[in-house]
């Protein structure tokens, strides 16, 4: 579709990405693709000004426009297109004139029966996704669309189309602006997959283009999966349809490539098919075969014409762009020492707190910053309760010694639990977290050497294990107070 | 017309190519439309005198001629993202087919390409 | 007061401006034409006069206040049936819309009421504007109040009719192929297609969204200026809308034909009937006695647009028609399924023009045939523009003639679909490449029926086109009054 393929070889594009794992079951690898729809955050529609708002009564949101009435033209929404854009430039892509054609089809939840969608020419084109492991996920394209309205099939067994007495149908959602980002056959592993679609629900978010729900529907995730012996050609694919969270997009994805492989290792053809996923039975099933091919009859939308943002729009777009999750990460790791795809680090990021984190290194009072993503990646909580400067405070204290890791983690709890009015100095003291000075602490290692002999013994004969009851029992004679470092400090000392 | 059926234009991918009754009734299939024996033979019958006399066409030289969709040379129309007037529903449903729960009401959904 | 009811919408707008005749005589007058000749001519699929004479009233009192009517005060207006009309049954002539009152007003139905117009009914059309007699209308056919044997030409033949029957001042029609031009030829009119974009489609109901223009059937050409005057200019809800004030035609009506270079197009398609022809000639005699110079011109391409134009329309059409499934508007046959029902709904609720070129239609835009006959036509379409904007290089207007021949019985073409494409012979170009295009009644021809001669100009130029066609009128009118003395 899109104008100049990338590849011709799928697998010597990007040759970084051979370095990482892939699945493979029965000698067999999976090739994954997918398309992910996400409702743009706009207020109205995509062609209409009736509101683009989840959750109304049904058919309140609707417009001659919304509902195909005969004689209703559309106009489209500038701010979709430039949060479309938004989208584009955030994922590599080349952002380019584009135009809309219809998609004839009937079905009732598509109330002119077409949809109104980028087929030739799609806003963006041509981009990457890099996954936080450094795994790099080809876009082909990400295009505007609109939605379609919801159906309700009353009667017959449980809300299934199928043997449903009727169907009832709600126009809200119809004309929702949607962007479909797809992706070039690139995913070799359902991890990858389950990666691709957090980064770019993450990513979604951070540019404001949508709130990427997909329990609600906003984000919406197909997978083209086919298997193949490695380095042979693709193979025939099919679509999975109805995935919607991120865990089953792994799922699916491996049931669907276990079955593909079954067919092919029985000698049975794998038919060109969409396949709808259940989540209760974790298996996916036929919604309909290809062979009757579709016919969608595509050609240039007449009542709209081209959209052509030029550089002027595009850089305007792209200086606007917030710092995206990677560079997040990236400065969050370079501060705290931190891997980016460290747990810590990707969660804190996710959690839009590693501002947070960084204002502790930047703070007056010289907090540290690898200890305070410990924190905040514990305590969720801390960042929206105590401000920076009063955790920078705690750092400083912890990092000099001042209290040890377990005395700062009391204080943190107290903090958030409404402690947090007072500084740390003024909680730790509170708390009796008085730092011991050495000469202390020397005599209550001192008296654990003699209380465990055999301990001592061991430890001095290098087995390291032995080190465990001495420093406990330190940290009972202190009633925790003592700094483990310090302790450990001593004994190597005392050792040699 | 100008210019009229040619003779010795031979491709496949021509206007000249014959409509058969198969392609007339995947056509209505496809345009939702129900057709008689009778009516399908006539269709065929009109619609590949019509095509017979649009293969005037074929003789054209359109190598590199830039297809028209639109007279208008007009970019970018777009509107701001601001709510307007919506329709009201109990006057919108009251004109539908068929209605029931604030809905449109549809027969059961089956045989339609999703 | 005088009860002497002015025919043309300048003089009628004038006189409730003034006074001297009422909003309301003006339209009782014209319903009671109505009531005397509908009958034979079923002109209307509506008459709305309650409505009007509501509205009319409305006129008087802000008249009888001081305050300003409009530009088309108390002017009796007919509106062509696809024209979506708030509250009020709009049909395209067709079974499928069953009783379906849009809940909005087409942008021009909203200018002319703006206007101080009355609007005095619904005129009947070819199914959904398809066809060229109003013959293929689910309501019955529309008769040519010139000659009630023989139809007014189509689609727009109510709207032609009712304006040539007296029954409206001026009414508005669609033209995607000639739909205007053709019956205000066929029954002694003005008719225009302006410039695409000039005017508004908002509620237009669609046959082919390219092609499609809204523009006025009148007594003369100074009260089409008046009526495109009224209804042009920019609407931010039609994407394809120009972005330009209202039209200025009136201001350049008395500028004469002097130094006007008219365009004769040697290589015209043939099919124009002798007297046709004889009259077109004529035309151009007229505008070089007027100080015109006539250019020969070549637009080679000007034959295919038949071609071009029956594989585009057909394949918008076809897409255009899709939302007529029974779903949310409408009729509806009811049937176990939803596919069923939608082959049913559509099955009853379309007529055999409608289906036809649905099919063909489709046909042309499905997978395997697109290139060879979407794609084509679209590119041979591409050629008709090119050729037209270079003989626009050499001539400000073109004359042809707006249909081969003069109105036709009733029945003549109903059995022969590609018969009756070709009255569109010499409109469609200007559809295609979305420059204006006008019909102004010139004399008669065989029976004495009216005969229409063609100016074309430019995209944007309406106003030279109807510069020569004031020329073209103030000759006919000459001839009309030398014939008297
Ligand atoms: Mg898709
Ligand atoms: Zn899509």
């Amino acid at each position: 579709m899109s104008a100049q393929p990338l590849y011709v070889n799928d697998d010597d594009f990007f040759p970084s990405n051979d370095e990482h794992e892939k699945w493979t079951h029965a000698g067999y690898e999976m090739v994954v693709g997918l398309e992910v729809h996400v409702e743009l955050a706009t207020q109205t529609k995509l062609f209409s000004a009736s509101p683009n708002r989840f959750g109304d009564e049904p058919n309140t949101n609707i417009d001659p426009v919304t509902l195909g009435l005969p004689g209703a033209l559309p106009v489209l929404n500038r701010h979709a297109v430039e949060l479309a854009m938004r989208l584009g430039l955030a994922l590599n892509c080349t952002v380019q004139k584009s135009t809309f054609a219809r998609k004839n089809y009937f079905y009732p939840d598509m109330p002119k029966a077409y949809q109104i969608s980028q087929y030739d020419e799609p806003i963006n084109a041509d981009g990457w996704l890099d996954l936080p492991d450094g795994f790099r996920v080809g876009i082909e394209r990400g295009h505007l669309e609109e939605d379609t309205g919801k159906s309700t099939h009353i009667g017959g067994a449980g809300g299934r189309i199928h043997g449903s007495d009727y169907s009832l149908i709600d126009f809200n959602r119809a004309g929702v602006p949607l962007v479909e980002i797809v992706t070039r056959p690139d995913i070799r592993h359902p991890e990858q997959a389950k990666a691709y679609v957090s980064e770019l629900r993450s990513i979604l978010v951070a540019v404001g283009a949508s709130d990427a729900k997909m329990e609600e529907g906003s984000m919406r995730v197909d997978a083209n999966v086919s298997v193949r012996k490695p380095g042979a050609d693709f193979n025939t694919r099919c679509e999975i349809k109805n995935v919607n969270s991120v865990r089953s997009v792994g799922r699916a994805i491996e049931y669907e490539a276990k079955r593909q492989i079954a067919l092919h290792e029985a000698g049975e053809p794998v038919i060109q098919q969409t396949r709808h996923w259940d989540e209760n039975d974790g298996k996916t099933h036929t919604l309909r075969s290809k062979e009757d091919a579709d016919d969608y009859r595509y050609f240039l939308e007449p009542d709209l014409v081209t959209v052509d943002p030029g550089p002027e729009w595009i850089e305007r777009v792209r200086a606007e762009l917030p710092p995206l999750p990677a560079e997040r990460r990236a400065a969050l790791s370079a501060s705290s020492g931190q891997p980016a795809n460290s747990e810590a680090v990707m969660q804190v990021v996710e959690r839009d707190q590693d501002a947070y984190v960084l204002e502790v290194g930047t703070a007056a009072n010289g907090g540290d910053v690898a200890l305070a993503l410990k924190h905040v990646k514990e305590a969720p909580d801390l960042s929206t309760v105590v401000p920076a400067g009063r955790l920078a405070a705690l750092t400083a204290m912890e990092s000099s010694g001042a209290v040890t890791a377990t005395q700062a983690k009391t204080i943190v709890e107290s903090m958030i639990a409404g402690e947090h009015e007072r500084d740390p100095e003024a909680i730790a003291a509170a708390l009796g977290f008085e730092a011991m000075d050495t000469s202390e602490l020397e005599s209550m290692v001192d008296a654990a050497i003699a209380e465990q002999p055999e301990a001592w013994a061991k430890f001095c004969a290098g087995e390291g294990k032995a080190m465990g009851a001495l420093v406990g029992a330190v940290m009972k004679a202190s009633k925790g107070q003592a700094d483990g470092k310090a302790v450990t400090a001593l004994l190597n000392q005392k050792k040699s | 017309m100008a210019g009229g059926a040619v003779e010795g234009v031979d491709s496949l991918d021509r206007v000249s190519d014959r409509i058969s009754t198969a392609d007339v009734s995947k056509v209505a299939t496809l345009a939702r439309l129900t057709l008689t024996d009778d009516e399908l033979a006539t269709a065929t019958t009109e619609l590949g005198a019509m095509l017979d006399h649009f293969a005037e066409i074929d003789a054209l030289d359109l190598d590199g001629v830039e297809p028209m969709n639109n007279p208008t040379n007009l970019v970018n129309v777009m509107r701001d993202d601001v709510v307007g007037e919506t329709l009201d529903r109990d006057e919108v449903l009251a004109a539908a087919p068929m209605a029931e729960d604030d809905r449109f009401r549809v027969p059961p959904i089956i045989g339609l390409d999703d | 007061m005088s009860n002497e009811i002015p025919e043309q919408a300048t003089m009628i707008a004038e006189a409730v401006r003034f006074g001297t005749v009422s909003a309301s005589q003006v339209l009782e007058e014209h319903l009671a034409r109505i009531d005397t000749r509908e009958a034979e001519i079923h002109a209307f699929n509506l008459v709305l006069a309650d409505e009007a004479r509501e509205r009319a009233a409305e006129i008087d009192s802000i008249v009888a206040e001081g305050r300003d009517p409009g530009p088309l005060a108390g002017v009796p207006v007919a509106l062509k049936d696809n024209l979506c009309t708030r509250g009020i049954p709009t049909t395209c002539s067709s079974k499928i819309l069953g009783d379906w009152k849009p809940p909005y007003d087409a942008t021009v139905v909203k200018r002319l009421s703006e206007a101080g117009a009355v609007a005095v009914g619904k005129t009947n059309l070819d199914e959904f504007a398809m066809g060229s007699s109003t013959e293929n209308s689910a309501f019955g056919p529309t008769r040519n109040p010139h000659d009630t044997t023989r139809v007014p030409g189509g689609s727009s033949g109510g709207s032609a009719a009712a304006v040539a029957a007296g029954f409206a001042a001026i009414s508005l029609g669609s033209d995607t192929g000639g739909s205007i031009r053709q019956p205000a030829a066929l029954c002694g009119t003005v008719g225009v297609k302006p410039t695409y974009g000039a005017v508004s489609r908002l509620g237009l109901i669609a046959f082919g969204s390219s092609l499609d223009q809204i523009g006025p059937f009148t007594h003369t050409v100074d009260d089409a200026a008046l009526t495109l005057e009224a209804i042009s200019g920019h609407d931010p809800a039609d994407s394809t809308s120009i972005e330009r004030p209202p039209l200025d035609l009136r201001s350049k009506l008395m500028m004469g034909a002097a130094g006007l270079r008219v365009g004769r197009v040697t290589d015209l398609p043939a099919g124009a009937s002798p007297d046709v022809q004889q009259r077109l000639d004529e035309a151009f005699d007229a505008l070089a006695a007027a100080g015109a110079e006539i250019v020969d011109v070549e637009v080679p391409a000007f034959g295919y647009g038949l071609t071009a134009y029956y594989l585009i329309a057909p394949a918008e059409a076809s897409s255009n028609l899709a939302r007529f499934d029974g779903v949310r508007f409408g009729a509806r046959t009811s049937a176990p399924d939803t596919n069923q029902m939608y082959m049913a709904t559509r099955t009853d609720g379309f007529g055999a023009e409608v289906k036809r070129r649905i099919m063909l239609g489709t046909y042309a835009l499905s997978a395997g045939y697109q290139e060879a006959y979407y794609g084509r036509a679209q590119k041979v379409r591409r050629l008709i523009a090119n050729d037209f904007a270079a003989a626009y290089a050499n001539v400000d207007v073109i004359l042809t003639p707006a249909s081969p021949t003069v109105a036709f019985e009733v029945g003549d073409k109903a059995s022969d679909p590609l018969a009756m494409y070709l009255c569109d012979t010499y409109t469609i170009p200007s559809n295609l490449s979305g420059d204006p295009g006008m019909s102004v009644p010139f004399g008669t021809g065989d029976h004495g029926l009216p005969v229409g001669v063609q100016v074309l100009a430019p995209a944007l130029q309406d106003h030279t086109m109807f510069r020569a066609a004031a020329e073209l009128e103030r000759y006919v009118q000459s001839q009309q009054e030398g014939a008297l003395a």
